[in-house]
């Protein structure tokens, strides 16, 4: 009896560790990266799990990293701020590719049929338009000017904004090696841009004017127009250490949700009149408002010094309805697919926390390298991501 | 030659001021705060973002009290805001001088 238990115990084993060897085929719609900001690395994580699969190093100076993923969910195109463009892959944990490609980057997009990459730089400004299979340069925009907001349009069009010339363009990619560009004046100082779901409205948020610039891109020959005109009313601004983030379009019904500069505000428009419909108070100066994927609520983080808050908006009250400390300087927060979970980066506790969007209960917390962005695959499938 | 002079006394004056120096764990709280808040638009590395860059070269012919008034009440009209509620003056200045002697990395 013993000498069969010892038997089937060493076969046991053996079958072990095949399976840890060979690992089972699995998809990618529940992985996302975490960047490790200070260590030039990514964190490879698994929503269903909550955990850390794994990590990829490398990838240079990540201190305002984003990325995008290829649209079968499996890479991940990092873009760091030192202008390197890597191209992880998230299944197999290594990186596939990396190019420098710039002196100073800010981020990308990748295209609507997953061909072309597309990187916005501030020094020398400009887009530059990658293959995406192999990250072969095929052409550039030059800009003379820091190039902010892009974001991926139908028809392999790009629109993005110009910080210093206070311009929109719109560069037609159909042809990848061929640029086309549009440029449209759009107002002072614009620090980021998105657009809608559908892919229709481009909008800049202005840093150097009260007010956002709006492009329908459906039709572009009407140029770009300024909606929330003078929110601030001409009162004096409060200081601004940190510029917000216009990713992701916080969208409810007929509303959605800015942040205002400046003002301790979120503020809200009529996506029919394009009229402000209101403005709710809030801890600090907003740096991302996000929509959890139902519209229901709406997260936002703020600015330093009031990085330890998050607050959350119930869309029908039209009024905050909790208010976390989930840890010590949040920079991010991600959605899992159907957002019944965001995941919040805490830089200076070295966690990412998980949050149960119903309860507000912290579900998981997992360490991590002074993490900034989080960013899940389902991204690939969402026109502006 | 009368600028340079009092700029270099200047200088002087804020290094021989060991009373007016932070001490070493609000210099490191001071550190992070460069590398990280500061960094959102200057870059971690100080290499430049939004901001110019803030490394010793980029700043080796700039003014000492201009670049820390800079710090303390901000540029108007730009992006770069006002530190004075987050940094006292004499702490401004102790940034300055380590940004531009180059800054520290943070320990880990
Ligand atoms: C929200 C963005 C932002 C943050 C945060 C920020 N800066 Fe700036 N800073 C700028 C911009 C933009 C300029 C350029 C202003 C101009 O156009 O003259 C600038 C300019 C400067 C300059 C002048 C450099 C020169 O060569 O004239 C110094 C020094 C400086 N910043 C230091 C700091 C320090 C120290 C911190 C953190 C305590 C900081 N900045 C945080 C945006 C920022």
């Amino acid at each position: 009896m013993k000498r069969t238990l010892a038997v089937l115990s060493l076969l046991l084993a053996a079958g072990c560790a095949q399976t840890s060897l060979r690992e089972e085929p699995r998809g990618t719609g529940d992985l996302g990266i975490v960047i490790e900001r200070a260590d030039g690395r990514v964190a490879v994580v698994d929503t269903t799990a909550r955990a850390v699969l794994g990590r990829i190093d490398g990838l240079g100076d990540l201190s305002h990293a984003s990325a995008v993923f290829s649209r079968d969910g499996r890479y991940a195109y990092v873009f760091g701020r030192d202008g390197g463009l890597t191209k992880v892959d998230i299944l197999l944990r290594r990186i596939d590719r990396r190019v420098m490609q710039a002196g100073n980057s800010i981020g990308g997009s990748i295209s609507q049929d997953g061909r072309i990459v597309v990187a916005q730089n501030y020094e020398p400004g400009g887009i530059k338009v990658f293959d995406a299979a192999t990250l072969e340069l095929l052409s550039e925009v030059p800009t003379q000017s820091k190039v902010v907001g892009l974001a991926d349009l139908s028809g392999n069009r790009f629109a993005y904004a110009l910080f210093d010339k206070g311009e929109i363009w719109v560069t037609d990619l159909s042809d990848p090696r061929r640029p086309r560009t549009q440029k449209f004046p759009a107002g002072r100082q614009p620090y980021d841009g998105l657009v809608t779901p559908d892919g229709r409205h481009y909008m800049a948020g202005l840093f150097g004017e009260d007010g956002i610039a709006l492009l329908d891109t459906w039709k572009p020959e009407q140029g770009a127009r300024k909606i929330l005109e003078n929110y601030g009313k001409g009162q004096e601004k409060l200081p601004v250490f940190k510029m917000p983030h216009l990713r992701g379009w916080a969208v409810a019904g007929n509303q959605a949700y800015l942040p205002a500069i400046g003002r301790h505000e979120v503020l809200v428009v009529d996506k029919a009149s394009w009229k402000e419909s209101g403005r709710i108070k809030v801890k600090g100066q907003p740096v991302f408002v996000m929509a959890r994927p139902d519209g229901r609520q709406i997260w936002v983080n703020f600015a330093f010094p009031d990085n330890g808050w998050v607050q959350v908006i119930d869309t029908l009250k039209g009024e905050v309805v909790q208010t976390l400390q989930p840890g010590k300087a949040i920079l991010h927060m991600e959605f899992t697919p159907r957002g019944e979970h965001v995941w919040l980066s805490a830089r200076d506790d070295h966690t990412v926390s998980i949050y149960d969007t119903r309860s507000f209960e912290r579900v998981a917390t997992l360490p991590a390298q002074s993490p900034s962005g989080i960013f899940f695959t389902s991204r690939a499938a969402r026109m502006g991501f | 030659m009368k600028r340079p002079l009092v700029f270099l006394a200047s200088l002087l004056l804020a290094g021989a001021a060991p009373a007016a120096e932070p001490d070493a764990a609000r210099q490191r709280e001071l550190v992070r705060l460069v590398r990280q808040d500061c960094g959102s638009c200057h870059g971690m590395q100080l290499t430049g973002g939004l901001g110019m860059p803030l490394t010793a070269a980029a700043l080796k012919d700039r003014p000492f009290e201009g670049l820390v008034a800079t710090v303390v009440y901000g540029r108007p009209g730009t992006a770069m805001p006002p530190w004075r509620s987050i940094v006292s003056e004499p702490e401004a200045e102790w940034i300055v001088r380590q940004l531009m002697n180059g800054f520290p990395e943070e320990p880990r």
